[in-house]
């Protein structure tokens, strides 16, 4: 009697060692190591990092493992870990201008100082399956060619490189006397700043911004989007240690950076120009940092005195909903009992159906024939 | 009893290797107490706080969760309930994480608990001075099925501007007779500002009002605070012509008897047959030693027993 709720302790243990069985697989198979996910999945490590707020290839890969391979978990992972991390000060802001480029595309111009450079992409695979994998051969493709003359100076963005006309808005480093906010630390505020903005969707779902990115394209939100550049490469990390006074390169982490150029079609104070929208995430992530780019530049709009029209231009619509970590336990919570507030609406509908006029014939008839 | 002091515990003495005592460290404890006085000062107003990202989901307890690690010390001891009763999975999950993690004691009683972690029900037994309660909190916003948008929210808040719920009460009465809100009821704290109350049943409203105890909400994805204090006026919203009132049953609890308590319906067979009982487990259980102590034989009618149909 009334068992249904009890015992959750012994259930909970039980659900524990089930789990541990059901993510090993058959044992007959060899397991699965945290190295072989960091190597052999990349991408999926790199959107944990990204949207875990940790750069750490092992740590994400281990999260992706423990997660039996559900990357929204492994996020949450991450994220419960990151939070018991000490933080120690802020490093110097990236230098993507000096990153050792691995892949650097602009669909804006046709060629480009430094070149168009491939790198590794899926863009112009054709989907094929590869059957040799399944047979477990190595792939059909030999080792690339040694070459790959890759530049190993400085690589100066294209957008900033091409605008002699002055048409294209210029990005502008902010005061680096003040201190960036911190989402992890500090609840968010609206109106947010582009910075606290930028941070939000660096940490927000792909997903999501996906979907936002595409209706901007599809008229909720017009921004006339060209890919201005994308580029994929390690950057130096530096930090200025107290103790010393000056910056260190304390490490070197591979990025994905996009900057996406809209047009805009000006108004009486500002003449018709280029403007800009960009992303930026840890490893390779081009679906992500494009799409962060299109919501940045649809976030922008009330900036630029353009008529708010779409959930991609609302700033509290994309920023309190983009994080999957808050979303997913969120909509998960209605798992846990809600016999409480069920119980009261069950009352309220039982009493209100008994005044309703439509049921005081006969008030036993089921409600499907009523509907019917 | 536990204060808003700094426990004292050293992290050596934590139950768990490797974290500190009661998981958070003692900065963001630090930072958490002072919104909580912040909101203890503004009875009733939402106070935005640095809430962490915990090792359970957001929308399971993390408000509660943090509420409770900000304040507990190795004396206290602690119950936490969801629903009523203390052995839902989710109310198992949250004491074993404080047991483990702090090692304080844990309790099913009422009378026993200092701090009393919950989740939708407040405990039938009165509380005391001594305690406080900590309430998990979805959506601390009271009015944003009206007015989704926080800043506007703020806004309202600030100039005690209410109209839009009133309005709201006054189309339910309109449309069904009565106010059909039965649970997360809104009210008004200390005459100022309009707060949810959590997802309790509007039958617990009343004992918000000049309760004994600190009620503390913590509202972890939404990163909100508010409070409480003892002895302050809670008003559930309602009219002159309408006012407010708490849900009766025809039944008694089938086990204990109890006519007093706020009741689950279970259904107990195939056909839809019902039973009544009392949600709040531990209050039960007390209603059942009391009667054998004194030779009453138990409530065997089981008045909360009966056939009604799914329909009625």
């Amino acid at each position: 009697m009334y068992v249904a709720v009890k015992g959750g302790e012994r259930a909970i243990e039980q659900s524990w060692r089930q789990l541990d069985t059901a993510r090993r697989g058959d044992p007959a198979l060899p397991e699965l190591t945290v190295e072989q996910i960091r190597q052999q999945m990349r991408l999926a490590v790199a959107r944990v990092m990204t949207e875990g707020s940790v750069y750490d290839e092992e740590l994400a890969a281990l999260a992706i493992k423990q997660a039996a391979g559900d990357l929204v978990e492994a996020i949450f992972l991450i994220r419960a870990y990151r939070t018991t991390l000490p933080r120690f000060g802020y490093t110097q802001p990236i230098d993507t201008e000096q990153m050792q480029i691995q892949r650097r595309i602009s669909s804006t111009f046709k060629d480009v100082p430094g070149g168009q450079i491939l790198g590794p992409t899926y863009d112009y695979t054709q989907r094929l399956l590869d059957f040799t994998l399944l047979a477990e051969g190595t792939s059909s493709q030999s080792a690339p060619q040694p070459e790959a003359n890759l530049p190993e100076e400085a690589m100066p963005r294209i957008i900033a490189l091409l605008n002699r006309e002055g048409l294209i808005e210029q990005e502008h480093v902010s005061d680096p006397a003040r201190e960036p906010g911190d989402l992890s630390r500090e609840p968010l505020r609206i109106p947010a700043d582009r910075s606290t903005r930028l941070q939000n969707l660096a940490r927000g779902d792909e997903g999501f911004l996906l979907a936002l990115g595409y209706a901007t394209q599809r008229g909720y939100g017009n921004s006339h989007p060209f890919a201005g550049e994308i580029r994929l490469g390690r950057v130096a990390v530096e930090m200025e240690l107290e103790e010393l006074g000056y910056a260190i390169e304390i490490g070197e982490i591979e990025i994905t950076e996009c900057q996406m150029i809209n047009k805009f079609d000006g108004n009486m104070q500002t003449p018709p120009a280029f403007t800009q929208g960009y992303g930026l995430a840890f490893g390779h992530a081009e679906r992500k940092t494009m799409a962060m780019a299109l919501v940045d530049r649809a976030l922008r709009a009330e900036e630029l005195g353009e008529t708010l029209e779409s959930p991609a231009q609302d700033h509290e619509f994309v920023l309190y909903h983009s994080d999957n970590v808050e979303a997913s336990g969120f909509v998960q919570h209605l798992k846990l009992p809600h016999y409480v507030d069920f119980q009261s609406e069950l009352n309220l509908v039982r009493r209100l159906r008994e005044n309703h006029p439509s049921l005081q014939a006969d008030p036993a008839q089921p409600l499907q024939e009523k509907l019917a | 009893m536990s204060t808003l002091s700094t426990p004292t515990v050293s992290p050596a003495a934590s139950a768990t290797e490797g974290y500190n005592f009661a998981y958070l460290d003692e900065q963001t404890k630090r930072m958490i107490r002072r919104a909580l006085l912040k909101a203890v000062a503004i009875p009733g107003y939402q106070v935005p706080f640095g809430s962490r990202e915990m090792p359970l989901p957001y929308g399971w307890g993390t408000g509660g969760i943090q509420v409770t690690a900000a304040i507990i010390g190795q004396h206290d001891t602690l119950k936490v309930i969801d629903q009523g009763s203390d052995e839902t999975t989710n109310a198992v999950n949250i004491r074993r994480f404080f047991a483990r993690t702090a090692g304080v004691k844990t309790t099913q009683k009422t009378a026993e608990a200092s701090i009393i972690q919950t989740r939708h029900r407040i405990p039938e037994k009165p509380l005391t001075e001594q305690q406080i309660m900590v309430y998990q909190v979805p959506m601390p916003e009271p009015l944003f099925r009206l007015e989704p948008r926080v800043a506007e929210c703020r806004k309202l808040h600030a100039l005690a501007d209410y109209g839009l719920i009133s309005v709201k009460l006054y189309e339910d009465i309109v449309r069904h007779g009565s106010i059909a809100t039965t649970y997360d009821y809104p009210v008004m704290v200390n005459h100022r500002y309009l707060t949810s109350p959590s997802p309790i049943p509007k039958f617990d409203n009343p004992k918000l009002h000049m309760n004994p105890a600190l009620q503390l909400f913590g509202a972890g994805r939404e990163r909100r605070l508010y409070a409480i204090p003892p002895y302050t006026p809670v008003k559930s919203l309602d009219f002159d012509d309408h006012p407010f009132e708490v849900e009766h049953w025809q039944h008694a609890c089938a086990l204990c008897g109890s006519r007093a308590s706020f009741l689950d319906e279970v259904i107990v067979d195939d056909a839809g047959k019902r039973m009544y009982v009392c949600s709040d487990s531990d209050y039960c259980q007390e209603q059942r030693a009391e009667q054998e102590a004194s030779g009453d034989a138990p409530n065997t009618t089981a008045p909360g027993a009966t056939d009604r149909g799914p329909t009625c």
